[in-house]
């Protein structure tokens, strides 16, 4: 790629500075090991390392990200950036995990405009993870800037795990996102296991909606899939998680939603056993913050707006 | 140090619970509340703590008038108040809330000082969520942590031994004898079970809404022992203490 460049040689603009701070953790410098940075659609940084290769793919804008068998709890990096507003941003990224793999990915998202004019990131995430291989997938997803255009972020996440593989996914979208449509789907061949942990916050006019499916096609297969939102003012979130379990397997899904305001929530969980060893487990809770946890909250010295507060950092945490 | 002067407190159905009690608790004691269910002594507690105010009297705390604090209020003036039946919060791990208990980030160490007090170790507890996972009797000794973690001048205990099992319980009376013995701090403890009685320096009698009794631990339990419906009270927590 002809921009690409790294990250110590390039100048990232001020805003991607800010966001990857908010979204990848990153403290100023270089990433350490393997990664690729995306600004406004274009590439401002990328380095391999020795067990992870990054390269553009041919014909669609993106990255094919392979890794090899012999990494040992290495992390790589792929932030995108919008930092401006009439930028709408589409990519396509693969990951292939060879068979015993060890490695976190770590693809946080920011979206910013100044300006009446929409900012939008669409992020499609391809995941082939070979046998026995355990991968963390960090995704953290922001909004910010004053403008009055849209931010979205529109991430599909789509799933393959050999046998014996791990996911953990850790999705979260921590606030400033106008709207999202997130899509995860995953298939789990025998004694895979897929585990998401999913956080939410909208608050304004903002919309959220979610869907899971998730396939369990081998024996011993599992998924674990935890959602927890708060939505705040006006905000509308809608989540839907399908677990379908084809052989015998445990799936087991959670959403939880704190109200507050005029907010409107609705959950729509659905388990399909086909086989009759697969053991499906669904837990919905929908409400207020209880009144309860502020009590003993202000036992221990909080006002009523600490204790929220604190419950709320705690539960999206 | 703590004084009720007349509280009265009426429940919203027009109730007398609490009928002109007057209590004076000194300073350094360990004041077990007991007396028949429905007798008031939870909402005594919870009037103590803020949590309910009431409908006539006042509350001197040090000879300062408290009864208008509310429950972070008078929290702040250094009142701790342990639910009888312990909240539960989903995210919030047993770490942040005795942080948040303490009102400061803790190291390991005095974490580990805290939850090994009520026979908990910090290393398995520290990152578990305080949520339906933890059973009754570690969600109850964690709740005491919160109030130990505080060291307040005034502890106020609601029916600590509710919800546990037994081998929490044996230690549970360990956790009051070292806190009263080794912490500078009063303790009031509402309770039925005789093995608190026993540890009390004094004990206060409730009953219809009124302060019917009280004297020190050993007089009180002599006496109690002696009245039917006290003695059958305290002798049927012992039988299911024993099962």
């Amino acid at each position: 790629m002809n921009n690409m460049k790294n990250v110590n040689e390039t100048k990232m603009n001020a805003v991607t500075e800010r966001l990857l701070k908010m979204v990848s953790d990153w403290k100023g410098g270089a990433f350490d090991g393997a990664y690729n940075i995306r600004e406004n659609g274009g590439c401002v940084g990328r380095q391999s390392s020795e067990n992870i290769k990054i390269d553009s793919k041919e014909g669609q804008p993106g990255l094919e990200i392979r890794v090899s068998g012999k990494t040992r709890g290495e992390k790589v990096y792929i932030p995108a950036c919008v930092t401006k507003g009439n930028v709408d941003d589409l990519v396509y990224n693969d990951f292939f995990v060879e068979d015993g793999a060890d490695v976190t990915i770590v693809a946080g998202c920011g979206v910013h405009t100044e300006t009446g004019e929409p900012a939008r990131h669409n992020g499609i995430h391809r995941f082939f993870i070979g046998k026995n291989a355990h991968v963390i997938y960090e995704e953290k997803h922001v909004g910010t800037g004053k403008g009055t255009g849209l931010r979205s972020i529109d991430p599909v996440t789509e799933v393959h795990l050999d046998e014996n593989a791990l996911l953990e996914m850790d999705t979260a979208q921590i606030g400033g996102v106008d709207r999202t449509t997130r899509k995860t789907t995953g298939t789990a061949a025998a004694g895979a296991r897929l585990v998401i942990k999913e956080r939410i916050l909208t608050e304004g006019d903002q919309q959220a909606d979610t869907f899971f499916e998730i396939e369990l096609n081998g024996e011993g297969s599992g998924a674990d899939i935890i959602s927890h939102s708060v939505a705040r003012g006006r905000s509308r979130q809608a989540y839907t998680s399908t677990i379908i379990g084809n052989a015998p397997c445990s799936g087991h899904s959670e959403c939880d939603a704190i109200i507050d305001g005029d907010a409107i929530v609705d959950a729509a969980p659905r388990l399909y056993a086909r086989c009759s060893d697969a053991a499906l487990i669904h837990e919905a809770a929908i409400g207020k913050i209880a009144g309860e946890q502020i009590l003993k909250l202000r036992t221990l010295g909080l006002t009523e707006e600490e204790a929220e507060k604190k419950i709320i950092e705690g539960f999206l945490a | 140090m703590l004084k009720l002067r007349n509280i009265s407190w009426s429940a919203p159905d027009g109730k007398a619970v609490l009928k002109n009690i007057d209590l004076d608790i000194e300073e350094g004691r360990l004041v077990a509340v007991t007396g028949p269910n429905g007798g008031g002594k939870t909402t005594l507690a919870k009037i103590i703590a803020g949590i309910e105010k009431p409908t006539s009297g006042v509350i001197e705390l040090d000879g300062r008038d408290i009864t208008a604090l509310d429950v972070t209020e008078r929290a702040k003036t250094g009142i701790s108040f342990a639910f009888q039946q312990p909240v539960r919060f989903k995210g919030v791990t047993v770490r942040q809330l005795i942080e948040i208990a303490a009102g400061d980030k803790l190291d390991d160490g005095r974490l580990c000082s805290i939850l090994g007090s009520v026979g908990l170790c910090a290393m398995d507890y520290l990152g578990r969520e305080v949520d339906s996972t933890l059973s009754g009797g570690e969600i109850k000794r964690i709740e005491i942590a919160t109030v130990l973690a505080r060291h307040s001048r005034l502890s106020v205990f609601d029916e600590p031994e509710a919800g546990i099992d037994l081998w929490s319980f044996k230690n549970l009376i360990e956790v009051f004898k070292e806190v009263h013995e080794n912490l500078k701090g009063t303790l009031v403890i509402i309770s039925h079970q005789e093995r608190i009685l026993r540890i009390a320096d004094e004990i206060v009698l409730i009953s219809d809404g009124r302060v019917t009794d009280r004297g020190t631990g050993d007089e009180m339990i002599q006496k109690m022992l002696t009245q039917r419906e006290a003695a059958a009270a305290c002798r049927m927590q012992e039988e299911l203490f024993h099962e």
